[in-house]
């Protein structure tokens, strides 16, 4: 992923937006040891960045502030992503325009 | 003896509509939304073509919370130091029945909830449905909600593009990555009057769409977006998640801070401030990837059933949302009359969907889908294309000038004239 160039930072955005975050449960789940192939198609797709590779390549994914497209599962529903769930019932991302 | 006569899974556009044409027919009717609030889930682009919701509520220019009537139609082809432009504007584009809006759905969908509720629809909030209820011969007969179970003798699924409930109900698989596209949006405010001049519109209840293709997804399948509001933007970029999963050059939200700052849009959202950044799916494989509409006990519309076409120019999917629960509600209550919501019975649903705009529309652009995701030049090659012809037309310096043809032709050559006339001749098909 090195040959992109990521000037933006989304979670300054992403800050703007309301959430109510299930700390206790993670809606969407990855497979142990994601391969760098598929979780690099997910750092491409995914509008909220949750996805990201430091400067050593180390791969985080953070639930918090999902805005519950659906994006990752159609993208890797079938590899790298072990569970995908709406969260649970007022959590999550709340739209004020939407 | 069902809990309610009917349940509706989702409250926007689809949802709501399905809702209150049920409770308008006198039915008991449960609308189950998990978020808070109808629209506080869900986004759009967005822009809602009106003549569907017109027949619902002929009164809604008066009571509904629209944004700024769209005048003006923009398509712009960028490249990355230039972009051309195409600005339509008519008398047309206002008249009754062919008008269109730009519309925010946290506040539209809200609204739309509203006229349910008041036509007696119940609704309750907060709460997703894990799975559907069937009887012993399979037949949907309600949902379960938590640890709660409901009955009806029909349920409506209108729950968007990301439905993880109609498997359950049509045994509908989930859709291939190459048939949807991720949108990434922002929502940016600014002085109204600062929106109006900025697009070139008559009033602050005037406004513009404009859609661009090439850089703005630097090169990949998909486009740009940006739709005017009363007193914010909503920009956005839309980007065909299988392309941009294998050979993306930046992630989708990169491709839109990008597109904030390229030197065509910049000026339009300088000085505004971002007051949200959402992200929706796009089922822009429309009628290909379109499910089982009619199961036994159930029905789809809107997103769920992939009702979408996005034709480069155009998108379109709540004006079919909303046609589609309209007949969705009223064929329902027709059934719950008759006594019989078995697949058969609720049979009349699809058959008014495909004497509709709805599927004689999706039918007509089927071959669109295919079209767009290999159309690779529209998104890298045509834009410089025209950046270069515009270039050697409009630009003046001093060496004297070329027979048109003698310029034109060496850029027309880069893309190749038998790609160009292929390209053509397979929008002309596909369009």
């Amino acid at each position: 992923m090195s040959d992109m160039k990521i000037t933006v930072n989304v979670d300054e955005y992403l800050a703007i937006n309301k959430y109510e975050v299930d700390e206790s449960n993670a809606h969407i789940e990855l497979v142990d040891d994601p391969s760098d192939a598929e979780f690099d198609k997910l750092i491409r797709v995914c509008p909220a960045a949750l996805y990201k590779r430091d400067d050593e390549g180390a791969k985080t994914f953070d639930y918090a502030g999902c805005l519950e497209c659906g994006t990752c599962r159609i993208a890797c529903g079938d590899t790298i992503i072990k569970k995908w769930e709406y969260p649970q019932p007022t959590m999550g991302v709340e739209y004020r325009f939407g | 003896m069902a809990d309610f006569d009917a349940i509706v899974v989702g409250s926007g556009c689809a949802g709501s509509v399905a809702a209150y044409e049920l409770a308008k027919a006198g039915k008991a009717v449960l609308v189950v939304e998990r978020g808070n609030y109808a629209g506080a889930k869900n986004m759009t682009g967005g822009r809602i073509y009106a003549h569907s919701l017109k027949k619902v509520f002929p009164d809604f220019e008066q009571n509904a919370p629209i944004e700024r009537r769209i005048v003006h139609e923009r398509i712009s082809m960028m490249s990355p130091d230039a972009n051309f432009t195409v600005d339509f504007t008519s008398d047309e584009m206002g008249k009754e029945g062919q008008d269109s809006y730009a519309v925010l759905r946290g506040s539209f969908d809200q609204w739309l909830a509203e006229q349910a509720e008041n036509e007696g629809a119940e609704y309750i909030y907060g709460i997703a449905i894990e799975e559907l209820l069937k009887d012993d011969s399979g037949k949907v007969v309600g949902v379960k909600a938590g640890e709660d179970e409901i009955t009806a003798e029909v349920v409506l699924l209108c729950d968007g593009v990301n439905s993880l409930l109609t498997d359950q109900a049509v045994g509908a698989k989930r859709p291939p990555a190459h048939a949807l596209a991720v949108g990434v949006k922002q929502t940016i405010e600014l002085p109204a009057n600062v929106i109006t001049d900025r697009v070139l519109a008559g009033s602050d209840d005037e406004g513009a769409a404009w859609l661009f293709a090439g850089d703005c997804t630097k090169g990949t399948f998909g486009g740009g977006f940006m739709y005017t509001n009363k007193e914010s933007i909503s920009l956005g970029v839309v980007a065909g998640i299988e392309a941009t999963a294998n050979h993306g050059k930046a992630p989708v939200y990169q491709m839109l801070e990008d597109l904030k700052n390229h030197p065509a849009v910049a000026p339009l959202i300088k000085g505004g401030k971002v007051v949200e950044h959402s992200g929706h799916m796009v089922p822009e494989g429309g009628i290909n990837i379109m499910p089982e509409v009619v199961g036994d006990g159930v029905l789809l519309a809107g997103d769920c059933a992939m009702m979408c076409i996005n034709l480069g120019y155009m998108v379109r999917g709540m004006d079919f949302a909303v046609a589609a629960g309209q007949m969705a509600g009223q064929c329902a209550a027709k059934a719950i009359d008759a006594g019989d919501t078995s697949k058969a019975g609720l049979a009349p649903y699809k058959t008014a969907l495909e004497n509709s705009f709805v599927l004689k529309d999706l039918k007509q652009f089927k071959a669109v889908p295919d079209f767009m995701e290999n159309f690779e030049r529209m998104f890298c090659g045509y834009p410089e294309m025209i950046r270069d012809a515009m270039n050697t037309m409009f630009i003046v310096d001093g060496t004297p000038v070329q027979p048109m043809k003698k310029s034109m032709m060496p850029i027309v050559k880069q893309v190749g004239i038998m790609n160009l006339l292929k390209d053509v001749r397979g929008a002309m098909k596909a369009l």
